[in-house]
């Protein structure tokens, strides 16, 4: 059982972060970023209940806001560059994060112990969850709380006018201009919002790991990130989630047998997707098929 | 209304638009042509600040907005739409309107009830513009599968949706026939009798000389006459350059 619980906690964990690079990728940003605000609320969340002592709930908001921070940092001088360019300046401030983690150390003793993130050692002993009593049951319903949070938030915003001025952005910045709105505004609260969700994700990722070292927030992350939305397709935040299992749960698991090769399949799929389904897998009309399948009226 | 002072803007050592004065006034209907290449769209894209200016200012209602950014110059009141239409395409026609509400009521609301603020808000003024544009039946089709005159309709209707008090309108009428020119022709005088000013660039004839108030022509980026269609018709230096000699 706890095979499936552990599943359940990987699959939430990155489908927050798939959300967040869902958010930036609608506003027509391909971001590589996400993993370094993921890193950011991964350290700073784990260095609160571990170093602080603090409850893990304002642990993990007060990382998320401080990952949005920085990524409202980032988005302004993201501006400036587009397509290719703003990938490989995302990405660079992602692996900038990673060496920051890679260097940094801040530990106490905590009764015989020394704690707290110790560079290349990476920070161990985040253990918030069995200090007080949490099953792993415990543990994959407190994410997939905060999983449906962060999706019905995002679906609501998406049918709200924010969702189509997004991805008016993303489809025609000069258009979108032209009927009046503002683009860095727009650009930027889409980087804001994702650096939260990604920081929430990484808090928790924290915490049901136990023990986070910078080589977890790496390139292969951030590939995985854009992965989701790209693969899911921008119709809706399902598309993400769906993404999500296919890949953590199929990909990964059913096809270990597979060992290293299954990464080369991974590769091959992108690739295999972005040609014959250029909309992600689920797109809009896939959409429309599963609303009429379960009933619902079209909007 | 709209003043242009001395505009110019220069590519490299092309001179698209060349020391350009021209004023447009309150609730009229202004031509702007020109063959291929004379700086019609440059002088659009200038006014709404696409690219920055070479020299020279852009004057709306006394407030200068040379060199803002466009969302700042559709929040001052001035529309456009585009010669190659730019829709939202994966936008549904009636969220094609919605978003550019946006920037009306950032001037009457705050900005957390207008973003948050459910699809009804709004609705009337967008079915107003649908019926208005005849697309009352298509809210919700997609954008991308509207037939071609019925894209330029809804774009009209999008800048419109922003209230602008000017409408800039470029080509509206590139690959419409005749029957769609006379209604185009219909609608345009239809927003003057709301109290629109529009300033029509444009390539077919029979639509300029037909709604329009007054007329200037540009070649090579100057403006070689100013006046009434009628005066326009009868220059010979627009014959020579605009409408060519063969036919003086």
């Amino acid at each position: 059982m706890d095979f499936y619980y552990g599943m359940a906690q990987l699959i939430g964990v990155h489908t927050l972060l798939g959300l967040s690079a869902y958010v930036v990728l609608l506003t027509g940003q391909v971001s590589m970023a996400q993993a370094g605000f993921f890193a950011i609320g991964a350290y700073l969340a784990g260095m609160l209940t571990v170093l602080a002592g603090w409850h893990i709930v304002p642990a993990m908001l007060l990382a998320a806001v401080a990952s949005a921070f920085v990524a409202t940092v980032v988005g302004f001088p993201a501006l400036r560059v587009k397509g290719l360019m703003l990938v490989v300046a995302t990405l660079a401030f992602g692996e900038a994060v990673r060496i920051f983690w890679f260097n940094f150390d801040y530990q106490i003793a905590k009764g015989n112990i020394q704690v707290g993130p110790l560079g290349g050692e990476g920070f161990k002993q985040i253990r918030y969850f069995p200090e007080n009593g949490w099953s792993t049951a415990d543990v994959a319903l407190f994410i997939w709380a905060w999983v449906i949070a962060a999706m019905v938030a995002l679906w609501w915003l998406d049918r709200s006018r924010v969702g189509s001025v997004l991805r008016a952005v993303g489809e025609d910045e000069l258009a979108a201009q032209s009927v009046g709105i503002n683009l860095t505004a727009v650009k930027v609260s889409a980087m804001t919002i994702g650096g939260f969700i990604a920081g929430l994700g990484g808090a928790i990722y924290a915490h049901y790991t136990t023990h986070i070292e910078h080589l977890n927030f790496g390139v292969i992350l951030a590939t995985f990130a854009i992965a989701y939305p790209i693969l899911g397709g921008l119709s809706s935040v399902i598309g993400v989630l769906i993404a999500v299992i296919f890949i953590q749960g199929f990909l990964v698991e059913v096809l270990r047998f597979m060992g290293d090769w299954r990464n080369l399949l991974f590769g091959a799929l992108i690739v295999l997707a972005m040609n014959v389904r250029p909309d992600g897998l689920f797109d809009a009309r896939a959409m429309r098929t599963l609303r009429r399948l379960f009933g619902a009226r079209d909007a | 209304m709209l003043e242009l002072h001395s505009l110019s803007k220069h590519f490299g050592g092309v001179r698209a638009v060349d020391d350009l004065s021209l004023t447009v006034n309150q609730g009229e209907i202004f031509g702007l042509i020109g063959p291929n290449g004379s700086g019609k769209s440059t002088t659009v894209n200038l006014i709404c600040g696409v690219f920055p200016t070479t020299s020279g200012a852009v004057v709306f209602e006394g407030q200068d907005i040379t060199d803002a950014a466009s969302h700042r110059v559709v929040a001052a009141g001035i529309g456009r739409t585009f010669q190659n239409i730019r829709l939202f395409g994966d936008l549904t026609v009636w969220q094609n309107l919605w978003v550019a509400q946006n920037s009306v009521e950032e001037r009457e609301t705050g900005w957390f009830a207008r973003w948050l603020g459910g699809q009804r808000r709004g609705r009337d003024y967008a079915g107003e513009l649908l019926k208005f544009a005849g697309l009352a039946d298509r809210a919700n089709e997609l954008a991308r599968n509207l037939a071609f005159g019925e894209q330029r309709r809804l774009e009209m209707a999008r800048a419109l949706a922003a209230r602008p008090k000017l409408l800039l309108l470029d080509e509206p009428a590139a690959g419409m026939n005749a029957e769609e020119v006379g209604q185009l022709a219909t609608r345009i005088r239809a927003l003057r009798e709301h109290g629109m000013t529009i300033l029509l660039v444009e390539h077919v004839m029979e639509l300029v000389m037909g709604v329009t108030d007054r007329i200037a022509v540009l070649n090579f980026g100057q403006k070689i006459a100013e006046g009434a269609p009628a005066e326009i018709q009868s220059d010979p230096a627009v014959r020579t350059a605009y409408l060519g000699t063969a036919d003086a």
